[in-house]
């Protein structure tokens, strides 16, 4: 009501507070955690804008507008990061996007719940190696003299190979290892999205004859296609952000090149180097392209699939 | 029945039938995959370096000794990383816990007056930051650079699983149980503590366990904050351990054959070492997870419930 007196509402908040003061109490350490470590650092973006010296503090530094972003798009190696950043994205998301889908087909198929448990359990393991382990695996079974595949290759007749510095097998490297390890993890959202499956539909397709490789095709798949299409939107949505943890394990010199990605450049020009108002504004690039793209994909699906994030 | 249906039931058990051995066939493939790397991880680590070097374990053990472990044992950095793993694992988790269960039970109650601003103001933040590099000057200006708190204090409350913690206590708590509570004369505070959280197990377990494994695994902050190596934690010792080159000196011309033998000795010791350190490292996560696994479904449809 607009006509309520201020005083009553304030006497009413008293009350209303008076019981549930508690639950206000809960949502503070929270709300400060935020504040302090998210948002602040917002607020330091404007260093994006600014010629950033540490002794004149973010108000003292010079406002130079956006010549930062002029300077990286302009930069000689602008290109050749894009490059690298959008192929290994897209192409992780090519392989690596189909393959947890199918492995909870795979699984929902499984009758025994014992085994479909055990299953479960071991594919779910590589998710909780540690990155650092991971990479070091992998070092460890590519190396040229001694690893195992290398043994492995020398065997069936073919010549040593030093993958570990080898350009082209870079990219596979990244990708296999990233199918290796999330897949099994990947899977457990649509292994709940199958749950919901209308069991009628599958015994009245049953009745109707139909194979179970027609079941999964005309019943599961359209079940879960909802579930898919929100996963691929919010995978696309960080397009610009490849796991530059994973990238930075794996580089070396001998791959520089093909491997440097925006975000590991920003780790080696800002941090290592103090270049704090150019990688800033990097960041955010980074940040509003990603943005951009979430919002194109949101959009388009919304059209097609009538599916979208909001 | 006509003889064209009993026909078609035939063949469709017929497909069946090969479906089965299709799925079993590529699910064992799958679970082979997933745990050979792993399994070869131990056996290679209780190997003779001399043979895992060769590449002669494979399937089993050869050539049995603690050789591996006990050089890793006698590494002094690796056992401090483990004591700071534990602490901000320890410490992290149960700040995690502390700032994520109160405040997503606050935002699941209908009473809380503002929760759409609020929720506003949490979710914006899984879409947009501030970026490395004013974060690590936040850090820097918070005096926390090199602080054995920055492992533990910054963005230690993760809106992500609020969302999922906020609906499970929205289904599973329900208002009318609270209500009934409130008429017994309890407290909004108790109510919370003694009816909510023992009957929220599961997503305490669950929750519990994510936060743990990120502490237990994450490197990445810790290279970006710390400097002082004695406060780095066990990923980071193992990264150091793992990257390091095996490249103990060799010189063909000064060596006599006995110093050359013994430093190649060493260096396959130094490549099989590699295996028990990460054994050593990954074991207790992946030793801990299979027990709160059941849950993973149940939370990430909870989650996947619009709020």
């Amino acid at each position: 009501m607009m006509m309520k007196s201020p005083v009553l509402s304030a006497r009413k908040w008293k009350k209303h507070l008076k019981q549930f003061w508690p639950l206000y109490l809960f949502l503070l350490p929270a709300l400060l955690d935020v504040i302090i470590f998210r948002y602040a650092p917002m607020y330091g973006l404007q260093i994006a804008f600014r010629d950033f010296k540490i002794r004149k503090g973010f108000w003292g530094s010079e406002w130079v507008g956006l010549e930062h972003f002029i300077k990286f798009v302009n930069a000689p190696n602008f290109w050749q990061l894009l490059r690298n950043t959008l192929s290994l994205s897209v192409k992780s998301l090519l392989w690596g996007f189909p393959v947890p889908v199918i492995l909870a087909l795979m699984l929902n198929e499984i009758r025994s719940s014992k085994i479909k448990r055990v299953v479960q359990t071991i594919t779910y393991a590589p998710h909780f190696l540690s990155m650092v382990a991971m990479v070091g695996l992998i070092n460890l079974v590519l190396a040229r003299e001694t690893g195992l595949i290398n043994h492995l290759l020398v065997a069936l007749g073919f010549e040593r190979k030093n993958f570990l510095i080898m350009p082209s097998a870079y990219q596979p490297i990244y990708i296999l290892s990233g199918i290796w390890q999330e897949a099994g993890w990947g899977s457990i959202i649509y292994l709940a999205a199958l749950t919901s499956v209308d069991l009628q539909m599958l015994e009245a397709a049953q009745i109707d004859g139909a194979n179970r490789f027609q079941k999964i095709w005309y019943i599961d798949i359209p079940s879960i296609l909802p579930t898919i299409v929100i996963m691929l939107i919010m995978r696309s949505g960080s397009l610009l952000s490849v796991g530059y943890e994973k990238v930075l394990l794996l580089q070396n010199d001998m791959i520089r090149d093909v491997s440097e990605v925006i975000s590991t450049y920003n780790y080696r020009m800002g941090i290592l180097q103090g270049k704090y108002s150019y990688t800033t504004a990097i960041g955010l690039f980074n940040s509003v392209i990603n943005g951009i793209i979430l919002l194109a994909v949101n959009k388009i699906s919304n059209i097609v699939t009538e599916t979208s994030l909001w | 029945m006509s003889v064209k249906q009993r026909n078609t039931k035939i063949r469709q058990t017929r497909v069946d039938a090969i479906f089965d051995v299709i799925n079993y066939t590529l699910i064992t493939l799958v679970v082979l995959v997933c745990i050979y790397p792993l399994y070869y991880t131990v056996i290679a680590s209780f190997s003779d370096p001399l043979e895992v070097t060769r590449g002669n374990v494979t399937v089993w053990i050869k050539g049995f000794t603690f050789d591996s472990y006990k050089t890793v044992f006698d590494y002094k950095p690796l056992w401090r990383g483990y004591r700071n793993t534990i602490i901000y694992t320890v410490v992290g988790t149960a700040y995690n816990l502390f700032l994520l269960l109160p405040a997503s039970y606050a935002l699941s109650r209908k009473e809380v007056k503002g929760r759409g601003l609020l929720m506003g103001i949490f979710v914006f933040t899984m879409y947009f930051g501030g970026g490395m590099i004013p974060t690590y000057l936040n850090m820097k200006n918070l005096g926390l650079l090199d602080s054995m708190l920055v492992m533990i204090l910054p963005g230690a409350f993760s809106v992500y699983n609020m969302i999922i913690t906020r609906t499970f206590f929205a289904t599973s708590f329900p208002n009318e149980l609270a209500e009934a509570a409130r008429i017994d004369g309890a407290g909004e505070a108790r109510i919370f503590f003694q009816l909510a959280l023992p009957l929220s197990t599961a997503i305490i377990g669950v929750m519990a366990l994510y936060h743990a494994v990120g502490h237990w695994n994450s490197y990445f902050s810790a290279l970006l904050y710390l400097s002082d190596t004695k406060k780095y934690p066990l990923q980071l010792v193992l990264r150091e351990v793992l990257m390091q080159d095996n490249g103990i000196a060799i010189n063909m011309d000064s060596m006599t054959t006995e110093e050359l033998m013994d430093a190649a000795r060493r260096q396959r010791l130094a490549e099989t070492m590699k295996y028990s350190v990460i054994f050593i490292a990954n074991a207790p996560v992946l030793a801990l997870y299979p027990f709160v696994q059941k849950y993973f479904t149940k939370g990430v449809m909870i989650g996947s419930v619009k709020g």
